[in-house]
This record gives structure tokens, C-alpha cells and sequence, in this order.
């Protein structure tokens, strides 16, 4: 039998568990909820409201009609340049990150650790310090409002996330097993192709995820270095705010939200469990 | 010829000392043990004669060549880790193969070399599973295989039965000694476990704080130990030492006196070690050698038994001093009391109480 007062805390627990889920959800619910609605039926009744129509056309107008300063696509090609970007950006840094952490983690050199201290002091360098010299780079290298451009600074900046994972990852790794592969008399790159990369998946996962949402959902450098029809889409769903400023149009706001919001969903509810898991195991024992 | 030979070979860590001059000389053939206990430097020095660890100065010749400067896969050497190191995403034939694959040899050899190995140590049922799916024994032969496939000039054993559990352990000590006796191969063989050390060296080098305190055959490191530290470290329960003094050609111990042995007459009247085995502390009744010789009787205090099945530790006060002795498991002692002992002292050792050097 548990005494009152733990019963007691057990149910306050509940209760804030409860209210914190709810008010996270809130606005989620919200933004769906009117992406179904007409734009008319928000402006009459209220932001926060059940919809009296179902009203899927938003999404057809929103992906591929809608005007965004000036140019009626849709946000379809902005989706299309935020893949653009995020999908190389995310594969390349992962696979040098897991390269690099395995160099500093499973490979002794003079220097090591200066190299590992200042890769991750890139994690802590906010983003706001990196645009003044990311701007020359990308003037000096040609690179101005393209993708390409993009891609280079996400995957730069991605290894330092990823070297860390990996590099914490590949630490858990038995000393024995690499002498014995240098008995084996193994290199460098096919101890990494033959006995690290396939010991990697959960580690690999967790950096994919990681990645995807963080270069997916990444504004600030979208807005800055690209502008018109090489926007990622978050920046193109501001210019559509902005356009929304004359006449409210909540239904085609969020639901374009929902769709550019859809992709990093996806891929933590595909690879959500490998992500929880990855980043408590060890690796192999 | 030798096999391997170490010359003066010292390994620092910044300032500290891990292995401090060893010299050592090992012929074709010969089982070679390196025992201590942890921290002694065993491990750095099998490290470093694989060529994983580099020495700080000194030479290690393998097979008539300096080595120092080459690579742990040019050395002509294979290793059996403690933890095996299998790789884990391969098949045990891969494990086993990924030696050669590295050194692009040819696949009709590499299959005949496993075909061989696998028959050798009986795992050819094993070859198409992964390392997560065999037992510790399993894997264990499977890292022997990836050794012996390379038919080495040596072979480097680090702690291999320590993951073990005790059953195991001794099936595998075994079938290890039988097979270095059926391949003849010179083997280096890294332990803590002094039982290890006997039964399966023709070599034992003691180690302790990083020296070799006794580099001989396993009987002589028994019978023979150059210094205290040998005498406590090899046999369990350890050879007693005990404080005594050479008289009249006597070795005294309180009211217990042994005969001297020849070597000590420059010890008359001097105080010394007595260093003497368990075993040679028996029932009165028994008998001591090939030839019977009854033991030299004496009567002492038990103070504990420790019944084992097959025998009975007992400690007792030997003219004063704590020792232990081995009885028959059929002998009734009661604590407290004082009973009967027969001592052997064919085999008593004595050693200088300064630098714990033997001296007869």
C-alpha cells in the first residue's frame, strides 16, 4: 500500500505531465485545425475554432497556386530547394562526421585532442557570430544565393554535431578490436569500411535525424544568403506572412506551415525510436 | 635459434617506469609465459613485442631481425586477445579470413586455410555465424583460428582465459597446451593466474614493477625461487616465509629446527628467510618423496582449517610463526589444540632478509 501523500504526488505528476503535454499540443492542433478551414470562416468565428467545413483545397492552393511575392508556384519549388539542401548537406556531413570521429576517437595522433576541442567548440559558436564570415566565403567563392552555397555552410557547420556523435559513439569501441585489426594488418580507411561503419547504424541514425531537422527547420542563413526562387522554405513562408499582412489568409498560412513543417515529422516518427536509443546505448560489446 | 629476443628494453610513461630494462630469450618452440600481477608490465611488454605500443629504448629481434620500427602486420605475429576481438558484423569465416583479405591473398588459399583451421580446432559448424551468436568458449576458438591461420613465426596471448568461467578455463588451458605440443609454435602467453603459468609454460618470467624477477622453467620458479617475491607469487596457498636464523647448521625457528642445506654455512649465526611450501607441512604420518623419507616431526598449535574436499589447509604456529601446511582431508584437527606435523625439509628455501635474494 502506498501512503496518501505519494499517491498524492504521483497524481500531481500526472496532472503537470498532462497540462505540459496539452499546452505543447495546443498550438499544433490549432495550426491543422485551420489549415482545413476557409479563410473566411476564420476571419467571421475566430483563430481557435473546429472547422464547420472541411476545407482541403488550402493544401492544393498553398502547394502549388499561391503567390509568394510576386511569383504564383505555390511553395512546392521552395520544398523542393529545402531538399535540395537538406538532404545532401545531411548525408555528406554525417559520413565525414563519422569519419572524423573516427580518426579522433580509435586513431591516436599528436594533437588530437586540440583538433576535438576546437571541431566542437563549433556546437557552442551561435549562428549569428558565423554569418559576417560566411557571407565573404560564399562572395569570395562565388556561391551567393545558391544551393550549392547552402549545402557547403550546412555541412561545414554539421560536423561539428556529427563528429561529436560519432566521436562518443566510436569511444565505446574495445582498444582490442583495433589491435587486432592492425595485426590484421587493416589501413585506416578499411578498418572504418569493414569494422566501424558496419558497427554504426544507431549512431548514424541519430546524426540523419539530427540533421535533417535541424538543416530542414534552419531560417537564418536561408533568409540571409538566398533570396526569390532559391529560398529554402522556411524563408519563403515568411515572405508568404508577409503577403498575408493585407488580407488575413490563416487557412493558406497554416497550411503551408503544416507541409513545410511535414518532412523532419516524418523522419523522427520513422526513426524516432532509433533516436531515443541511439543516444543512451553504448556501442558493441 | 631464438625465437624472440628483448634486450634491455624500457618503456616510460612521462616519468614513470612501466618496464624497466628486460632482458629476455626465447627459443623456437617454446611455450613462454609472462606472469605478475596487475600493473607489473606484462601487458605493455606483449604490446610492445606486437608492435602496438612503441618501447622507449631497447631492441626486439623476431627471428633474427630488429623489429622496432616495424609495423604490428610486418612482424610475422598473431595475437589472441582477452576480450577475443572478433569483429562483429563478420562471419566467423570472415573473422578468420580478414587477415588475408588485407593481404590480398588469393581466395582458393584463403578457403583451403580456413578449411584447415576449422578442422583443426573444430569449429567448421561455426563458420557461417556471427560473433554475438557463439558461446565465450566458441568465440575464444575462433580468435585461436584467426591466429593460427597465419601460421605465425609467433604467437602473442594476452589474458586469453580470464572472460572464461573457471570450467571452461581449464578445458581451454588444456586443449591450448596440446596444441602447442601437436604445432610446435612459439608462443608468448600474457596471464595473471599463476595456475596458468605451470601448467602450460616451458618458460615462466615473473614479472613484478616492471622487471623480471626470474625468467627459468616452471619447476625450478617452484622449487627454486629466485626471491621472495617469486616464492609468495607462484603456487596458492604461497610458500610460507618466516623469519629464522642459521645455527650450528641448523635452521632455527623458535623451538623448530630444520637442517640447514650446504649452501648456507656462510650464513652461520646469521639471520635469514625460511622459505618453506605448504606441502611440506603434512600429517605426522606421512612420507616425503620417491623414497618415503618420513618429515622431521614437530608439534604445533592449530589455530583454522580450511577443508577443501581433496585436502585440508591448516594454519598453524610453527615455532611462533603463522604458517600454513597441507594435511590429508581424513585428518580431525581441533582448533585450539596442538597436534603433530610432519615437515619435508628436502625443499626449504632460504633466502637473505635484505634483498630477499635466494641464497640456498
Amino acid at each position: 500500500m502506498r501512503s496518501p501523500a505519494a499517491t498524492l504526488g504521483r497524481w500531481a505528476i500526472h496532472i503537470a505531465i498532462w497540462g505540459l503535454g496539452i499546452a505543447y499540443l495546443v498550438p499544433l492542433v490549432v495550426v491543422v485545425l485551420n489549415s482545413l478551414r476557409s479563410a473566411e470562416e476564420i476571419t467571421q468565428t475566430s483563430m481557435i475554432g473546429w472547422p464547420h467545413i472541411w476545407e482541403f483545397s488550402n493544401y492544393i492552393q498553398v502547394w502549388s497556386t499561391y503567390c509568394i511575392a510576386q511569383t504564383c508556384s505555390g511553395i512546392r519549388p521552395y520544398m523542393l530547394n529545402s531538399a535540395a539542401v537538406t538532404i545532401p548537406a545531411t548525408l555528406i556531413s554525417t559520413l565525414l562526421g563519422a569519419v572524423a570521429g573516427y580518426a579522433i576517437s580509435l586513431w591516436r595522433f599528436k594533437g588530437d585532442r586540440w583538433i576535438f576541442g576546437l571541431v566542437t567548440a563549433g556546437v557552442f559558436l551561435p549562428e549569428q557570430m558565423r554569418l559576417i564570415p560566411w557571407t565573404i566565403v560564399l562572395r569570395d567563392l562565388g556561391m551567393t544565393n545558391t544551393i550549392a552555397g547552402l549545402v557547403m555552410i550546412h555541412t561545414i557547420q554539421g560536423l561539428s554535431f556529427t563528429t561529436l556523435f560519432c566521436r562518443n559513439y566510436y569511444m565505446a569501441i574495445p582498444a582490442d578490436l583495433m589491435k587486432a585489426a592492425h595485426i590484421d594488418g587493416a589501413g585506416f580507411f578499411r578498418i572504418f569500411w569493414r569494422i566501424v561503419l558496419p558497427l554504426s547504424p544507431p549512431i548514424l541514425i541519430v546524426t540523419v535525424i539530427w540533421q535533417f531537422t535541424h538543416i530542414w527547420n534552419e531560417f537564418l542563413y536561408g533568409v540571409t544568403f538566398t533570396t526569390g526562387q532559391q529560398q529554402p522554405v522556411t524563408a519563403a513562408l515568411i515572405a508568404l506572412s508577409a503577403a498575408v499582412a493585407d488580407v488575413p489568409q490563416h487557412g493558406l498560412q497554416s497550411a503551408a506551415v503544416v507541409v513545410a513543417a511535414l518532412p523532419p515529422l516524418l523522419v523522427y516518427l520513422f526513426g524516432g525510436r532509433y533516436f531515443v536509443r541511439g543516444l543512451t546505448a553504448g556501442a558493441v560489446k | 635459434m631464438s625465437a624472440l629476443v628483448i634486450r634491455d628494453l624500457h618503456k616510460r610513461f612521462g616519468s614513470v617506469g612501466v618496464l624497466k630494462g628486460i632482458n629476455l630469450d626465447i627459443d623456437d618452440g617454446d611455450f613462454t609465459v609472462l606472469v605478475g600481477p596487475s600493473g607489473c608490465g606484462k601487458s605493455t611488454l606483449l604490446n610492445i613485442i606486437a608492435g602496438l605500443e612503441t618501447a622507449s629504448s631497447g631492441e626486439i629481434v623476431i627471428d633474427g631481425k630488429v623489429v622496432n620500427t616495424i609495423a604490428p602486420k610486418d612482424r610475422d605475429i598473431a595475437m589472441v586477445f582477452q576480450t577475443y576481438a572478433l569483429y562483429p558484423s563478420m562471419t566467423v569465416r570472415q573473422n578468420i579470413t580478414f587477415g588475408m583479405e588485407c593481404r590480398n591473398v588469393p581466395k582458393p588459399q584463403r578457403e583451403e586455410a580456413v578449411a584447415r583451421v576449422a578442422r583443426l580446432l573444430q569449429i567448421e559448424p561455426l563458420l557461417g555465424r556471427k560473433p554475438a551468436q557463439l558461446s565465450g568458449g566458441q568465440r575464444q576458438r575462433v580468435a585461436m583460428g584467426r591466429a593460427l591461420v597465419r601460421d605465425p613465426k609467433l604467437f602473442l596471448f594476452d589474458e586469453p582465459l580470464s572472460n572464461l568461467d573457471a570450467k571452461l578455463r581449464v578445458e581451454m588451458r588444456m586443449e591450448i597446451k596440446q596444441l602447442h605440443a601437436r604445432i610446435g609454435a612459439t608462443i608468448v602467453y600474457v596471464t595473471h593466474d599463476q595456475i596458468e603459468a605451470m601448467t602450460m609454460a616451458t618458460r615462466i618470467a615473473v614479472m613484478h614493477q616492471g622487471e623480471v624477477q626470474q625468467f627459468a622453467d616452471p619447476e625450478t620458479i617452484y622449487n627454486r625461487p629466485a626471491n621472495v617475491f617469486v616464492a609468495r607469487f607462484m603456487g596458492a596457498p604461497p610458500m610460507n616465509t618466516v623469519p629464522a636464523r642459521i645455527a650450528s647448521g641448523q635452521v632455527v625457528v623458535g623451538d623448530v629446527r630444520l637442517p640447514a642445506p650446504p649452501a648456507a654455512a656462510g650464513w652461520e649465526g646469521r639471520e635469514v628467510i625460511l622459505g618453506i611450501r605448504p606441502e611440506c607441512i603434512a600429517e605426522p604420518t606421512r612420507q616425503f618423496g620417491e623414497a618415503g623419507t618420513p618429515g622431521i616431526r614437530i608439534m604445533a598449535p592449530v589455530e583454522l582449517t580450511e577443508p577443501t574436499g581433496a585436502e585440508t589447509i591448516v594454519v598453524l604456529r610453527m615455532g611462533g610463526e603463522k604458517v600454513l601446511g597441507r594435511v590429508a582431508p581424513d585428518i580431525r584437527l581441533t582448533v585450539g589444540a596442538t597436534a603433530a606435523f610432519a615437515i619435508d625439509a628436502r625443499k626449504i628455501c632460504l633466502f637473505d632478509p635484505q634483498t630477499e635474494r635466494l641464497i640456498a
